[in-house]
């Protein structure tokens, strides 16, 4: 199993500072191919700009970012871009497009004949359980947890190495959150996908996470299995972080 | 943009092709439309096709129109010609004005026969009552109110040293349009104006003439420039007119023009025709003109809009990234908007190869017309949540392609409500281009607020609010098909 073991993406020794503010500090991480890691922490520790330095919104201050081994560059990040899914929260589907064409924007810009695209947006709709007429709505039109399957569409569309999903049900509420969790869990099942997850919820991390990389302020504190981060806190902060979401959950 | 050019080029070239052989210009005051009238019949009668663009503006208009060759001759006068255009000192004789204005390929008739000096008036009885009889007697009552016009407030010969002069310190001195000053006289709103000593009001209204009792107004003898280059046909017309018209007659003549609102027919009584008027068939005519004038107007309006919508939608999108160019777009085009339109015009006449014509006109409106476009183009751009930007960047769209597919359609709303601000106020401004000559619906504005008219001058302005109206509603109608379908749902839905 030493090909899935390598690591997709690699951060070494990162940092970025925003004027003064020191969002990450030397950072070190490692993306396994084929795996669900998922980034948690309070909010502010760093976790979203980890997501926007490896699709190259952000160009970090000192280190490399290296996807395939290679460093990511301004001179290479469009193509890359192309094979990296990234969903936000709340969708970010441009509203004056429909639920369709948001889907197959990057398809039909980059030319790919036009019964392919139709029968990967089938396929996709299929996958999140959209129904194929929802496609001809308007993003206002649609619920919040709608945007969210029409968002994972346009990120999977193009089959990415690599799925980036920032806080992807943090503006849902429960009820759906809940529902969509089983959905996307099944849903990364099935596509053996390499996903990259961030939350602040811990039983989300849970739920999700084959690898769990607890931040804080700026770096990780710990990285594991939950198992790991339960039996051996490296740190006082992991327990406390650990039970601090588990009363919140059962009170 | 090159087709743009093009369509110019023709537009230009129409104008030539239609061109008369000479063309006569006049200032925007009743004698000036007379006398230019007369001059493009004498003109006609020699043999050679003459145009006259009525009421250019005032004398510097009128002069670069002369020497840039807009125009073949005008009417003016020796003491205008020699405080304002060769700003030479009073003891220069007329022959040597004559020489001077030779150097510049201008040649000058002799006088008409009438000296239409300035002169100060004032309601006869109230003048009575006052006991002012000269000038001078202004020095015991410096609260009268004045009223004089604004190329009088500033002349050499004008407000200003007269004042010195006669020593004289009025509290109220306003600058108003001339014809608009006898009104204001008239109701009281004014107790003394300037006056032009063949001014037909001065009679009808029963004005006192102040008499100039330190000498202080030069004389102001009629006379026609002309280009040098003229026909010889031309020159010769011109000439014929010298010691014509004595200040008996040009006072009749402005009566009339007056009376009638019409100065052909005053220019009729010149020529000692007579002075028919065809009822039938003057609605038709003026049907006729107000669809020529709006023509005119909308072409005005169309260039110099699609001109601004050209460069104004880049320039915002320059002006949308944060930094210094970004500051340097916005401040410009905001700082040309608070030049006033006339000034503006004013500005640019000079500019070589812009001159008298519509397309300094045009240029004048395009410059107007890009601070809405550009700051709406830039605003819209800049509310662009962060989140959709980073969507579309994140999703692997080149910047360029980020720009056509994302951000303009979801700009769309800001760009063309920029857009249809721009062309309101454009149908506007278009007015003003009647001052230099451009036509438009501003023509008949210009003539009847010369006139004191005010049929005339809603002759231009019903048609230019209409126009304002119906551009506004054909933007309305544009949104709907510009704007995305997603954009708008987006207001009725929240």
């Amino acid at each position: 199993m030493a090909e899935t073991n390598q690591p997709l993406i690699t951060l070494r020794s990162v940092s970025e500072q925003f004027g003064p503010v020191c969002a990450l500090q030397s950072i070190d991480l490692h993306i396994t191919k084929g795996r669900t890691t998922v980034l948690i922490g309070p909010s502010g520790c760093g976790k979203s700009t980890i997501l926007r330095l490896i699709n190259g919104l952000l160009q970090p201050t000192s280190g490399t970012v290296e996807f395939e081994g290679k460093p990511v560059l301004p001179a290479n990040v469009i193509e890359l871009r192309r094979r990296m899914g990234y969903v936000i929260q709340d969708g970010g589907l441009f509203p004056h497009l429909t639920a369709g064409d948001n889907v197959v924007l990057m398809a039909r810009h980059l030319g790919r004949p036009t019964d392919e695209i139709q029968r990967r947006v089938e396929e996709l709709c299929e996958l999140t359980r959209f129904p194929l007429e929802g496609l001809n709505r308007y993003p206002v039109e649609l619920s919040g947890g709608q945007r969210q399957r029409v968002s994972l569409m346009r990120g999977l569309m193009l089959k990415p190495d690599v799925l980036l999903l920032d806080e992807p049900l943090g503006a849902l509420d429960p009820m759906v959150r809940s529902a969509l969790q089983t959905e996307l869990k099944s849903i990364f099942q099935q596509l053996k996908q390499t996903i990259v997850l961030v939350t602040h919820d811990m039983g989300e991390a849970a739920y999700f996470g084959d690898t769990i990389v607890l931040m804080k302020q700026g770096r990780i504190v710990q990285q594991g299995s939950l198992a790991d981060l339960r039996e051996r806190p490296t740190e006082p902060f992991v327990r406390e972080f650990l039970n601090a979401q588990r009363s919140l959950a059962f009170p | 943009m090159r087709t743009l050019l093009l369509l110019i080029l023709i537009w230009a070239g129409t104008d030539l092709a239609k061109a008369e052989q000479a063309m006569v210009g006049s200032k925007v005051f009743t004698e000036s439309y007379v006398l230019g009238e007369i001059a493009r019949r004498a003109i006609e009668n020699a043999g050679v096709t003459c145009g006259h663009k009525q009421g250019m503006g005032g004398t510097i208009i009128l002069w670069e129109a002369l020497k840039q060759g807009a125009i073949t001759a005008y009417p003016d006068y020796t003491g205008t010609i020699r405080e304002e255009i060769l700003k030479v000192k009073k003891e220069v004789t007329v022959e040597e004005l004559r020489t001077e204005l030779a150097r510049q390929g201008i040649g000058m008739t002799h006088e008409l026969g009438f000296n239409n000096t300035y002169a100060l008036v004032m309601n006869r009885q109230r003048a009575g009552a006052l006991g002012i009889r000269k000038i001078s007697d202004l020095r015991k009552h410096p609260d009268l109110r004045l009223g004089l016009n604004h190329e009088f407030l500033r002349r050499k010969d004008g407000w200003e040293p007269l004042a010195r002069k006669y020593e004289l310190e009025m509290k109220d001195v306003r600058g108003i349009d001339h014809m608009l000053g006898y009104t204001a006289l008239a109701n009281g709103s004014i107790d003394l104006k300037e006056a032009y000593s063949t001014d037909a009001k001065i009679a009808e209204n029963n004005l006192m003439v102040l008499e100039d009792n330190l000498n202080f107004f030069p004389a102001y003898k009629a006379v026609f420039l002309y280009r040098l280059d003229a026909d010889p046909r031309v020159i010769k017309a011109l000439k014929k007119m010298e010691g014509t018209i004595n200040e008996e007659l040009m006072m009749k003549l402005n009566a009339e023009a007056e009376r009638t609102k019409d100065y052909s027919l005053a220019a009729s009584l010149y020529f000692g025709e007579k002075a028919q008027k065809i009822a039938q068939g003057r609605t038709k005519q003026m049907a006729g003109k107000i669809a020529h004038w709006t023509g005119r107007h909308l072409l005005l309006v169309g260039v110099s809009l699609l001109c601004a919508i050209v460069v104004g939608v880049p320039l915002g999108i320059w002006a949308s990234k944060p930094g210094i160019v970004s500051q340097i777009i916005i401040s410009s085009t905001g700082l040309i908007q608070t030049i006033p339109a006339l000034a503006l015009l004013a500005l640019l006449i000079p500019i070589p190869f812009l001159g008298i014509n519509p397309i300094t006109a045009i240029v004048a409106l395009f410059l107007y017309s890009l601070l809405p476009i550009v700051r709406n183009t830039a605003t819209g751009l800049q509310d662009i949540p962060v989140p959709l930007r980073e969507s579309a960047a994140a999703l692997g769209l080149e910047p360029g392609a980020q720009l056509r597919k994302v951000f303009l359609p979801m700009a769309s709303r800001a760009i063309l409500a920029g857009i249809k601000t721009s062309a309101i106020i454009n149908v506007g401004s278009a007015t003003l281009a009647a001052l230099i000559g451009a036509g438009g619906l501003g023509e008949p504005i210009i003539s009847g607020l010369n006139l004191n008219d005010h049929a005339t001058i809603l002759e231009g302005a019903i048609p230019a609010a209409v126009l304002a109206l119906l551009v506004q509603f054909l933007f309305d109608f544009l949104d709907r098909f510009l704007i995305p379908k997603g954009l708008r749902l987006e207001r009725t839905v929240r």
